[in-house]
């Protein structure tokens, strides 16, 4: 209820004329959702990085799940962690390896990937649906809309949408959570990979609750803290750290505002300027060509 | 449309003996085709080459992809074919709503001499942009999708863009149309048109209102990613705002050219009262530019960001906003107090440069400012924004030289009297051919 009362104050204050402000980025998100508007409980994932022994298991399982082409480089060679990597159009998740503060014989690994957003930036961006968040968590990329215009990359605040820039017929390219696979009740094929259960598949209820609970069990293991939890309004894909989020390449400054949020305020002001603007000016209009008449001008040739 | 060709008038062709047939219309439509004056000019030939050049380098980008001609990444997806050609080159097109607001909206009679040439530049500016937009998009056969409703991304504020911006190009077809009705001398149909001018302007007004918000809106998505000084939850309102003294600024600018182009075309009562439009002009830019500026301070302060300032990027924020912002508006006020036009066109320039300056900040340079490879347009992205220009250019000339745009309408009183007096109560037909005479006698 407190959504449609926001919804009402917003569209009040665009009457107002505060209009297309909307004043969404001091809006928060009270309650992260757990399941879909149909009920449907959101999977989820929580990749414990204290786990993670960078063995890439989870990138050759994504790379044959989704017939991606073979990369140059082994999936066995360390090399690759000599220098920070992006997801890139033929992966979809890459593991980078980070210096460890607490103990620097042990360095840390992070796996990068689509978080799958409770309230997905992408599909909000998206003018024809391309991009879509289903109802079972995962945010899927439909490759017959797509127009290629790129607005989600814009829009992803951990920059993972890529685009096939070198193709005459380019598409979009992210992780989509093994839909298909999780569909005929299988899991993501890098959860199912990983030999060290740091990656974990499962709904996003009860990973919360399991992650809250190896926080509780090991205080000093972990940051007193579950990346995904609140960020962007949360994420589908939740992280654990024994370090400082923001020391492994994890931007902490999203804030927990989810992203359609900064939209709603303007687009709820959209129907209301078409309808009361050519209202308003139809009103000038006539006001203006009264007057004229009174004044006895010719009102000109134009009406 | 009728495919039985010759003698008789289809629908949609009325008027003179010329026009009034499929064939009349052909032939006159080749004869005003052919170019006229001299074809070897030093602007011609440079512009010409361009063309060329840029309809090969757009070869290229269909066939190998966009990242054989442009400099984009995954870090930037969207470069100047972005940034300039559609979110620079729109603001400038809002001219055409200001002015027909102003015109017929508020009945400002003094800017009448003018309307047809902004229209006019906004319209091409529009079909040329979007145009642009199409070379940018990976997909552009899809381009339709979000159109004829295969999947309406409603939450999206793209979506409000495209649907504006299409709605936007066919109003100003219909504001233009009259014009073109004069060129063909269709004298019935563009009586029709004239009904419906201020209802179309309405709609015009409100559509631009929301496609030049919508366009800064299209930001709002990515704080994390634009620089605070320039992020914004105000971008849409500023966006707007400044749309209407980027118009301003590019009717004097544009009238700057055409004036000493095409001096010809002129009629007296133009030349005579066109100091005056100027003032008017730099008047309207001026308070439009004070209101923006009181925005940009209130953010300023409100986001507490005043620190910023004094970091690189700060400084490249006060060029912008001090420099090409506020000195403008000051010199507009000392232009209007001297009541110099050449100040004016001046200041004109400036404030146009101000906000090149401010839309490429917002999409390109304060966009992920932190990012350590910077983008920079390739020599064939600007190469291809030059040729979209240039035949935009070609385009406003062949325009201007043969319909009457800058000088007065026609005359057409006495077709005007011999329609009235076949009754109004004739079906609205769109032809005044001799064949249509015969019937409804």
């Amino acid at each position: 209820m407190t959504i449609s009362r926001r919804n009402f104050l917003k569209v009040a204050g665009a009457a107002g004329g505060v209009l297309l402000a909307g004043g969404a980025r001091s809006a928060r998100t009270a309650q992260v959702p757990q399941t879909s508007s149909e009920g449907i409980e959101f999977n989820g994932m929580l990749i414990d990085t204290t786990k993670c022994i960078g063995c890439r298991a989870c990138e050759e399982a994504c790379n044959e799940a989704n017939k991606l082409p073979k990369p140059s480089v082994s999936f066995s060679a360390e090399s690759v962690f000599e220098e920070k990597r992006e997801t890139t159009p033929d992966a979809y998740v890459v593991v980078n390896r980070f210096p460890n503060g607490k103990n620097p014989d042990k360095p840390v690994f992070v796996r990068r990937q689509c978080m799958h957003c409770v309230e997905p930036s992408c599909a909000s961006a998206c003018l024809c649906k391309a991009m879509e968040k289903m109802p079972e968590g995962p945010t899927v990329y439909h490759k017959d809309r797509c127009m290629g215009c790129r607005y989600c990359m814009i829009s992803c605040p951990f920059d993972i949408p890529k685009f096939e820039f070198d193709s005459a017929s380019p598409f979009v390219r992210k992780c989509i959570g093994c839909y298909d696979r999780v569909a005929k009740g299988e899991q993501p094929a890098c959860a199912e990979a990983c030999p060290e259960g740091a990656t974990l598949f499962g709904k996003r209820r009860d990973l919360l609750e399991e992650a809250r609970k190896r926080i509780y069990r090991n205080p000093d293991r972990y940051r007193q803290r579950i990346y995904g939890e609140h960020e962007v309004g949360g994420t589908g894909y939740m992280y654990l750290s024994a370090v400082p989020f923001r020391t492994i390449g994890f931007r902490i400054d999203l804030g927990t505002t989810h992203y359609p949020e900064l939209t709603s305020g303007f687009l709820s002001a959209v129907p209301l300027v078409d309808i009361l603007w050519p209202a308003v000016l139809f009103g000038f209009n006539y006001l203006i060509s009264d007057r004229e008449e009174e004044r006895g001008k010719e009102s000109g040739d134009e009406e | 449309m009728k495919s039985n060709v010759t003698p008789m008038p289809i629908p949609g062709m009325p008027a003179a003996p010329d026009t009034g047939t499929l064939k009349g219309f052909l032939r006159f439509l080749a004869q005003e085709l052919k170019p006229r004056g001299k074809i070897l000019t030093p602007f011609n030939v440079v512009t010409g080459i361009i063309i060329l050049g840029g309809i090969a380098i757009i070869a290229v980008r269909f066939a190998r992809g966009l990242g054989a001609v442009t400099n984009l990444s995954q870090a930037y997806p969207w470069g100047i074919w972005i940034g300039f050609d559609v979110v620079t080159g729109v603001a400038f097109a809002g001219g055409a709503y200001i002015l027909t607001f102003a015109v017929h909206i508020l009945k400002v009679k003094k800017y009448e001499p003018i309307v047809r040439a902004t229209v006019l530049n906004g319209f091409l500016a529009y079909v040329f942009y979007s145009g642009a937009l199409l070379l940018d998009l990976g997909r552009p056969w899809n381009v339709v999708n979000p159109i004829i409703g295969n999947a309406f991304g409603y939450g999206s504020v793209l979506f409000l863009v495209a649907w504006h911006f299409l709605l936007y190009t066919l109003v100003l077809f219909v504001e233009i149309s009259p014009a073109i009705a004069d060129w063909l001398k269709w004298v019935k149909a563009k009586r029709i048109i004239q009904k419906v001018t201020t209802a179309t302007i309405i709609v015009g007004v409100t559509l631009s209102t929301l496609h030049q918000a919508g366009l800064g809106g299209l930001f709002l998505t990515a704080p994390s990613k634009i620089h605070p000084l320039w992020y914004s939850s105000n971008i849409p309102v500023l966006f707007f705002i400044s749309s209407m003294f980027a118009g301003f600024s590019m009717i004097i600018i544009e009238s700057m050219f055409t004036h000493r182009i095409f001096s010809d075309r002129l009629d007296e009562a133009h030349r005579a009262s066109h100091n005056k439009i100027l003032l008017g002009l730099a008047k309207g830019s001026a308070s439009v530019m004070a209101a923006y500026l009181f925005l940009k301070v209130i953010d300023l302060t409100h986001g507490h960001q005043l620190g910023l300032l004094l970091t690189p990027m700060g400084y490249w924020y006060l060029v912008e906003v001090a420099g090409f912002t506020l000195l403008p508006l000051v010199l507009y006020v000392v232009a209007i107090r001297e009541q110099s036009t050449r100040l004016v066109q001046g200041t004109a320039i400036l404030t146009a440069i101000g906000v090149i300056l401010n839309r490429l900040n917002i999409s390109v340079i304060a966009f992920k400012w932190y990012e350590a490879v910077r983008y920079y347009p390739s020599w064939m992205e600007i190469w291809v924004t030059l040729a979209v220009i240039s035949m935009e250019l070609w385009v406003f000339r062949w325009v201007i030289t043969r319909m009457p745009i800058l000088g007065a309408p026609p005359d057409f009183t006495a077709e005007e009297k011999t329609l009235n007096n076949l009754g109004d109560g004739e079906v609205v037909r769109w032809k005044v051919s001799s064949s249509w005479k015969v019937s409804a006698s």
